[in-house]
């Protein structure tokens, strides 16, 4: 139901958002899913990576500002109006959606999403049935 | 014209047998009624009579901003608290502002030097003046008007901010004095055009222009752009507030009113008094002030002295513009400021690291503080929402401390330069 994102801040400079990536590489870390979050003076990398504990570890011993969260993760059908259903269900419940992400993994589309009550969206997700994933299905 | 010919005007002599005179009956007062310094005199073992003349004034100790703001709020006041009508504060380095209280004599007395400036700079009953420093605990804008309406002005008390209006006003009323900081007046020349008004559409005449370090070439190209005469005032809260010394129409120096506030320059390392001409610290000692006496008060401002007979007829000596200072204060929008109170803040509220740099340059004439301060893991969050609230938080609580709006950037850890000496925390780009 929840796989782990690792949140970067990163200022507005060139080549900086490369310096994260190649910290990655180095330690052949494969990038699932990556959205930038900008303001004019910084912003927060949010990515999905295939170790998330080592990427933590690796980013850390280069000093960058780094933060692991779990957020909710959903699958869905590759439909039409799949997504628009499921965000009908949480404004329905007066949940309100933080930050959303939405990206395809081999045959499933995949959407992360926090809100500002996890409780409750997990309690929406359960009555709905609507299906979850986690990290091992993206492995 | 001079406002106060006998004074302004007296001989060396007749000067110094007033300096004696005052000198000897501040001792008098204030090792009696304030034990601080008492106490400062006993452990260097100088009696009240050992100050036979204003040249004894050297046995006296010394006193720095620290000892105000140790004795925080009233405990270098010489008086009772029935005896004070004004309190005065600016702000302090730890948090805590600096205190200084008036009785009646001392509010007469400001009156009287602020009347003085003011006439040096060719102000009279006649003119309509525009009174754009800050009034409130800042001495800026109640210490010039109450100058101001001792000559006769006709006072417009509008206080600092607001451009449009400060436009408007002098337009409509026909302001003839404008007096506020260099900076102020610099801006709103430059905002003159934009907000649909030009030169002459104004009766301007005269600028008082102080409260913080300015050039001669600001001065002249002050003049130039408003077309009128720019003088310098000065003065720091904790002898009076301005009015302490003006410059006059020959700009060689500013007159200090010697009679109330005797200026010694010392050497900023030996602290040892130099002789005319010399650069060093200019220190101060209020002859006849009754709230807050100070001894010998180091105002870390660099200057020097000039005891000739000036141009314009006064034998007050005179103490060269200021430009710069002994200590890292930073003079922003008139307001005092040191690095350590931002350094205070940031540790007080645990939330960054104690990293940071500041940035201060002039945007439109108006001086600008960019705070640069690395974030720390422990607030790193997923949502940039959290990082805004942590700057406006950090903003917030600078603005109350220090009580200027300053610009907070988070940055990435270990970007701010970290240095072997003594920690270079402030960048200032508004010298050229």
């Amino acid at each position: 139901m929840t796989i782990p994102q690792l949140s970067v801040f990163i200022e507005n400079k060139t080549g900086y958002l490369n310096e994260v990536l190649a910290v990655l590489a180095k330690h052949n870390i494969n990038i699932i899913a990556l959205t930038v979050a900008d303001t004019s003076d910084y912003g927060i990398l949010r990515t999905i990576v295939s170790d998330p504990y080592k990427a933590l570890e690796v980013l850390r011993e280069e000093h960058f500002s780094v933060r692991m969260h779990d957020i909710l993760s959903l699958e869905m059908d590759a439909a039409p109006g799949t997504m628009s259903h499921i965000l009908d269900l949480f404004t329905a419940a007066d949940i309100c959606i933080e930050y959303v992400y939405a990206f395809s993994f081999g045959s499933k589309s995949i959407l992360m999403l926090r809100t500002n009550n996890a409780e409750k969206a997990v309690d929406v997700i359960h009555q709905n049935n609507l299906k979850t994933i986690s990290e091992a299905d993206l492995k | 014209m001079i406002w106060n010919k006998e004074i302004e005007c007296s001989s060396r002599q007749a000067m110094r047998d007033l300096q004696s005179e005052r000198l000897k009956l501040l001792v008098d007062r204030v090792y009696a009624n304030v034990p601080f310094y008492k106490k400062r005199m006993d452990e260097i073992g100088v009696k009240p009579s050992d100050i036979l003349s204003i040249d004894d004034i050297v046995k006296l100790p010394f006193t720095y901003k620290s000892d105000l703001r140790d004795n925080y709020p009233f405990n270098l006041f010489a008086v009772p608290m029935k005896e004070i009508v004004r309190v005065h504060a600016s702000s302090g380095t730890t948090g805590k502002p600096t205190t200084v209280g008036y009785t009646k004599n001392d509010i007469e007395n400001w009156r009287e030097v602020v009347a003085r400036c003011l006439t040096q700079c060719g102000v009279s009953a006649d003119d309509i003046m525009q009174v754009s420093y800050g009034y409130g605990l800042f001495t800026g804008g109640l210490g010039v008007h109450y100058g101001a309406e001792t000559i006769g002005c006709s006072v417009i008390p509008i206080s600092g901010g607001n451009t449009r209006r400060q436009l408007q006003l002098m337009s409509d009323f026909g302001s003839t004095v404008l007096a506020c900081t260099p900076s102020y007046a610099l801006h709103l020349a430059d905002a003159l055009s934009e907000s649909g008004y030009s030169l002459e559409d104004m009766k301007l005449k005269v600028g008082v222009f102080g409260a913080e370090p300015w050039t001669e070439n600001m001065r002249l190209e002050l003049e130039k752009k408003w077309g009128i005469k720019a003088f310098d005032i000065y003065g720091l809260s904790e002898i009076m507030g301005p009015g302490v010394a003006n410059d006059c129409s020959a700009h060689t120096g500013l007159h200090i009113h010697e009679d109330h506030f005797f200026p010694e320059i010392v050497d900023p390392n030996t602290k040892e008094a130099l002789e005319d001409g010399n650069e060093g610290e200019l220190v101060f000692t209020t002859l006849t002030k009754e709230g807050i006496p100070l001894l010998r008060y180091n105002t870390r401002d660099l200057s020097t002295l000039n005891r000739d007979t000036c141009a314009c007829g006064r034998t007050l000596v005179r103490m060269k513009k200021i430009t710069g200072r002994s200590d890292d204060m930073l003079i922003i929008r008139g307001v005092n400021l040191f690095p350590s109170q931002i350094e205070h803040v940031l540790l007080e509220m645990g939330e960054t690291s104690a990293h940071y740099m500041l940035y201060v340059d002039k945007v439109n004439n108006l001086d600008t503080l960019e705070l640069k301060v690395e974030l720390d893991e422990s607030q790193m969050t997923d949502t940039i929402r959290d990082l805004q609230n942590l700057s406006r938080k950090i903003e917030h609580a600078l603005n109350s401390a220090v009580g200027l709006h300053v610009k907070v950037s988070l940055v990435e850890p270990k970007t701010i330069a970290r240095s072997e000496g003594k920690a270079v925390r402030v960048i200032d780009m508004r010298k050229k």
